[in-house]
């Protein structure tokens, strides 16, 4: 990661950065630049640098951030209509902790409104466009961060992941991608999607980026309940056997897996076995339940959670209002996306009295299974290594208008934020027609620092 | 037909934390611009997160120990949605499922046991104050940490609905969890109406009065509801299930919803807060703080105070405190371990726990002690601010033995008791009080005999004389009398009388 010190200013990285933003303006990464403010940090940080003082573990390190992250910088809409105009009075506690290393923001990017989604189309503000082929999607939902890294314009990205919305852009632009284990990072600042899976996490060109960034934004936070007792720095990598086990996910290894994809992973797979590892086939049948446990928790948590806006105290409210029953209906349908919608309706479906436990309850005992499959995963290997999607990129509005086969593409990524477990989308090469390719390095709960180590010897 | 009510009431307590359930704001908003206690938290602003108040654990666990509850170890949080904008998360927090205080029981003053089923923890709404085109909100109440208790349905007239709710407000007060203000809402009642004939076990349809907010319009609301449901019976009329509301004004309850309107809250398992495991020691550290509860006081004090007396001082904790204080001064009564430790369980329902009573013969100091309070504090004027600022109880036990002594008449002690209240005369004890307003009875039998003697010399009191030894009783008066003012009020008048009647026999 370039830091900024006396020969490289600060304020030549974020000229640098925001110049390639406009650049590339065409593919829709930013949903707002930062320039006046970015500038303005990057100078007083030249200015320590010039008087020797000490500065941050990022001094001047110019990065993207999410737009559902809170900071004062810019407004916070999520991508969504109904937040337009918000500017939040806070501060999310991962930005806060960035910010102090001198890290500087220089644009929020643009995601699927909410994060509902897998490709920045469900985006107020349109989608953005894949790094390796404009006509494809960039991934989703954090894909304006994925093409940010992937195009080179800034250091790195924040992201938030939860059922595969870091994995799958990495994947989709071919940078690494990391979602950890639930409550390494505090969720305190993000604008929630579903709280029991939402996961802050970051995009990199390299591993070790990606453990410098984690050693700075992981800890626990009494502003968010859920994070873990600290352990990220305490978890020693030097422990790392020269040999490791590693599993391949049995279920993921057949014909609904596109063939390059599986070629990808063989290649993987090859190199592994060529540095001294043990290559395991480990069979997980109950994460078949995944994508529907998933489909089921993740949109009662996504109503509940947007029940907040409702047009009384923030962002949009709907002008055409007679009475507050139409405040409520009027302004959330203006202001929210038919993605949105759905997941509203969904999750309000499940929740209602009388389908609790046919739904609702049900899927939350397939979700024990599933942490139970991979805690017995994990007593036969140190990590799995799977696909993260079962297709590369696809074409812009190729599924769109297909719900269910949208959320198929979700299959290999949801099981990880049922379980809690932590994930890393490595870069694997491209597709003949030069489509990024990634797969996902998967480990046991806390296990986040020798995950990332051990994504070097893939690379 | 005779029909037998069946009530159930649920009652909401603010806890009186001093910061907000889920935030660090001031949780106190009493005198407060309306929006001034709200944080980002309260808010609802996206991205915040829930952060839970130990201090709001620690008064649960006490108020479901006053009310002899289990405390369970293991609780957790829900979310209860609806959509207004008094509830800016669009969702309460509440405990829907796995409740902090599990089953117990109120044992009323006259012996009936109301068993609670359980008490949950959650955050209060905001309040909406409605105009004609518009409407303003104030966020101030938002996740005021709340204890919601539900009774089994154990109550069976209007009078008890009205004992079991002002029962809860003492235990309430006496435990410290909540200001028990009922004008400012801390204590809300809804109240659960059915009637069956008599005799008839299964219960009738359920009728709910909610947001009551004083003993009397629970009683009040639960005898319209009674005499409302019967006629409709006798009618032949059914009884509609609904939520109805009560009108203090016009002394009637009017429908509000039935159960077909019920809103659907479609609960889930809030995940921002993880699941609260106590541990035993907690609980028990926690438990441990309870002070004595009104039935402690009825068990200890029930044959030294009359009851009717005690029933009024129970709802002044610092006055029952205060005259414990005096028990202990004067009868080394060990307060501390006069509660038993292990305290009626929802098991032990029905027995009584043994412990230390005051008797009868040596209660004079706290009954006097008591008829103050009750009699004389109570009526003052500046009674509420002087029940803040309790005199010493060596003071009051003071003042009791110079009574008891006959040292005091009773209108010296009641002029002394009250002195000992005034910031002038604090701290000088109640004898030296006494003296300097001259108010010590004359009770040395040899200067009252002298003093008699003067009276006796005197020429106006010769008739008198005369006509009590030829049997005229009632002029014993007039001549204790002539004593007392001789003696400027300090003699003690049965004293007076006796010699009186010695020298006149």
């Amino acid at each position: 990661m370039k830091v900024a010190n006396k020969k490289v200013t600060a304020e030549r990285l974020v000229r640098d950065a925001l110049e390639k933003a406009k650049y590339f303006s065409d593919y829709h990464i930013f949903t707002f630049l930062n320039e006046e403010v970015a500038i303005k940090k990057a100078k007083e940080i030249d200015k320590r640098i010039a008087k020797g003082e000490k500065v941050g573990k990022l001094a001047g390190v110019p990065y993207a951030l999410k737009d559902n992250f809170l900071s004062p910088e810019g407004e916070t809409t999520a991508s969504a209509h109904i937040l337009e105009g918000f500017t939040a009075p806070v501060t999310a506690t991962a930005v806060a902790k960035l910010e102090a290393e001198g890290a500087i923001m220089i644009g929020r990017t643009n995601l699927d409104a909410f994060a509902h989604g897998s490709t920045t189309e469900n985006s107020y503000f349109g989608p953005t466009l894949n790094s390796h082929d404009k006509t494809r999607v960039a991934g989703g939902s954090s894909g304006g961060s994925a093409v940010a890294v992937a195009l080179d314009i800034v250091e790195f990205a924040t992201g938030t992941d939860t059922g595969g919305s870091i994995r799958q852009p990495a994947s989709f632009n071919g940078v690494y991608g990391l979602k950890p284990t639930f409550g390494t990072v505090s969720r305190y600042g993000v604008v929630a999607m579903a709280s029991s899976t939402d996961c802050i996490g970051f995009f990199t060109k390299t591993p070790d980026d990606m453990n410098l960034l984690m050693s700075i934004a992981a800890g626990q936070d009494p502003k968010d309940m859920t994070t873990l007792p600290d352990y990220y720095d305490e978890s020693e990598t030097k422990s790392q056997k020269d040999s490791l086990r590693i599993g391949v996910i049995k279920e993921f290894d057949n014909d609904s897996v596109s063939p390059e994809i599986r070629e990808a992973l063989k290649k993987k797979v090859e190199l592994l076995k060529a540095k001294g590892h043990e290559i395991v086939e480990v069979k997980m049948p109950s994460l078949k339940y995944a994508l529907a446990a998933y489909y089921i928790i993740v949109p009662a948590e996504v109503a509940s959670n947007l029940s907040r806006h409702d047009g009384v105290r923030y962002g949009f409210r709907s002008d055409k209002s007679a009475d507050l029953k139409n405040l409520y209906e009027n302004t959330r349908n203006e202001g929210f996306m038919p993605e949105n919608k759905r997941r509203i309706m969904i999750g309000n479906f499940v929740l209602s009295s009388g389908f609790y436990d046919a739904y609702f309850l049900k899927a939350a005992k397939a979700r024990t299974l599933i942490v139970k499959e991979y805690e017995k995963a994990f007593s036969k290997c140190d990590f799995l290594l799977a696909p993260v999607t079962p297709n590369p990129a696809f074409k812009l509005g190729e599924k769109i208008g297909d719900p269910v086969a949208m959320y198929l593409e979700d299959m290999m990524t949801v099981s990880l934020n049922l379980a809690g477990v932590p994930g890393l989308t490595i870069p694997a090469g491209e597709t003949k027609e030069g489509i990024a390719l990634g797969l996902q390095l998967i480990g046991p709960r806390q296990s986040d620092k020798n995950l990332i180590q051990f994504a070097k010897e893939l690379a | 037909m005779k029909y037998y009510p069946t009530i159930g009431i649920e009652c909401h307590v603010q806890l009186a934390t001093k910061t907000k359930l889920f935030s660090e704001v001031d949780n106190d908003a009493r005198g407060k611009e309306p929006n001034s206690c709200v944080s980002p938290v309260d808010y609802a602003l996206p991205g915040m997160l829930p952060r839970l108040n130990g201090e709001a654990i620690k008064l649960a666990i006490r108020a479901g120990k006053a009310m002899n509850c289990k405390i369970n170890a293991a609780s957790r949080f829900d979310r209860k949605h609806y959509f207004y904008p008094d509830s800016p998360k669009g969702y309460q927090i509440t405990q829907f499922y796995h409740p902090i205080i599990g089953p117990g029981f109120v044992e009323l003053a006259n012996g009936t046991k109301i068993r609670v089923e359980h008490a949950h923890l959650e955050g209060d709404a905001g309040k909406l104050t409605h105009f004609d085109t518009y409407s303003l909100v104030d966020l101030n109440r938002v996740d005021t940490p709340l204890i919601e208790i539900v009774s089994e349905p154990d109550i069976h007239s209007a009078k008890d609905a009205h004992d079991y709710c002002k029962e809860l407000w003492r235990l309430m007060i006496f435990a410290g969890v909540s200001y028990g203000d009922l004008y400012n809402g801390n204590m809300r009642f809804d109240v659960n109406i059915s009637l069956a004939p008599e005799g008839v076990k299964k219960l009738g349809t359920r009728v709910e009065i909610k947001n009551l907010n004083s003993f009397r319009s629970v009683e009040r609301a639960a005898e319209y509801e009674i005499t409302r449901q019967a006629k409709l019976l006798d009618n032949g009329e059914k009884i509609i299930q609904e939520t109805r509301g009560w009108s203090d004004e016009t002394g009637k309850t009017t429908a509000q919803r039935s159960k077909e309107e019920a809103k659907d809250y479609r609960y889930m398992p809030e995940s921002d807060l993880p699941p609260l495991n106590l541990s035993a020691e907690f609980i028990e550290a926690e438990s441990a703080k309870l002070p004595l509860m009104p039935a402690d006081y009825r068990q200890i004090f029930g044959n030294a105070i009359p009851n009717d007396t005690l029933e009024i001082l129970l709802d002044y904790p610092t006055l029952m405190q205060k005259i414990g204080e005096v028990g202990a001064k004067t009868f080394s009564l060990d307060l501390v371990h006069s509660r038993p430790s292990s305290r009626g369980s929802f098991t032990s329902l029905g027995q009584q726990p043994s412990r230390d009573t005051v008797s009868r013969e040596s209660s004079g100091a706290l009954k006097l002690i008591a008829n103050l309070f009750a009699s004389v504090l109570l009526a003052e004027e500046k009674s509420a601010e002087y029940l803040n600022d309790l005199p010493l109880a060596k003071d009051l036990a003071e003042l009791a033995e110079m009574n008891e002594k006959k040292e005091l008449s009773s209108t010296a002690t009641k002029e002394v008791f009250l002195r000992l209240f005034d910031p002038q005369m604090k701290g000088r004890g109640a004898k030296n009080i006494a003296k300097e307003l001259g108010l010590i009875q004359e009770n040395d039998l040899g200067a009252l005999e002298a003093i008699v003697d003067t009276v006796l010399a005197k020429p106006e009191t010769k008739k008198a004389q005369d006509d009590f030894r030829a049997g005229e009783e009632k002029v014993i008066g007039f001549l204790v009398g002539q004593v007392m003012k001789e003696s400027h009020g300090k003699a003690n008048p049965s004293a007076v009388q006796e010699i009186l009647r010695k020298k006149l026999a």
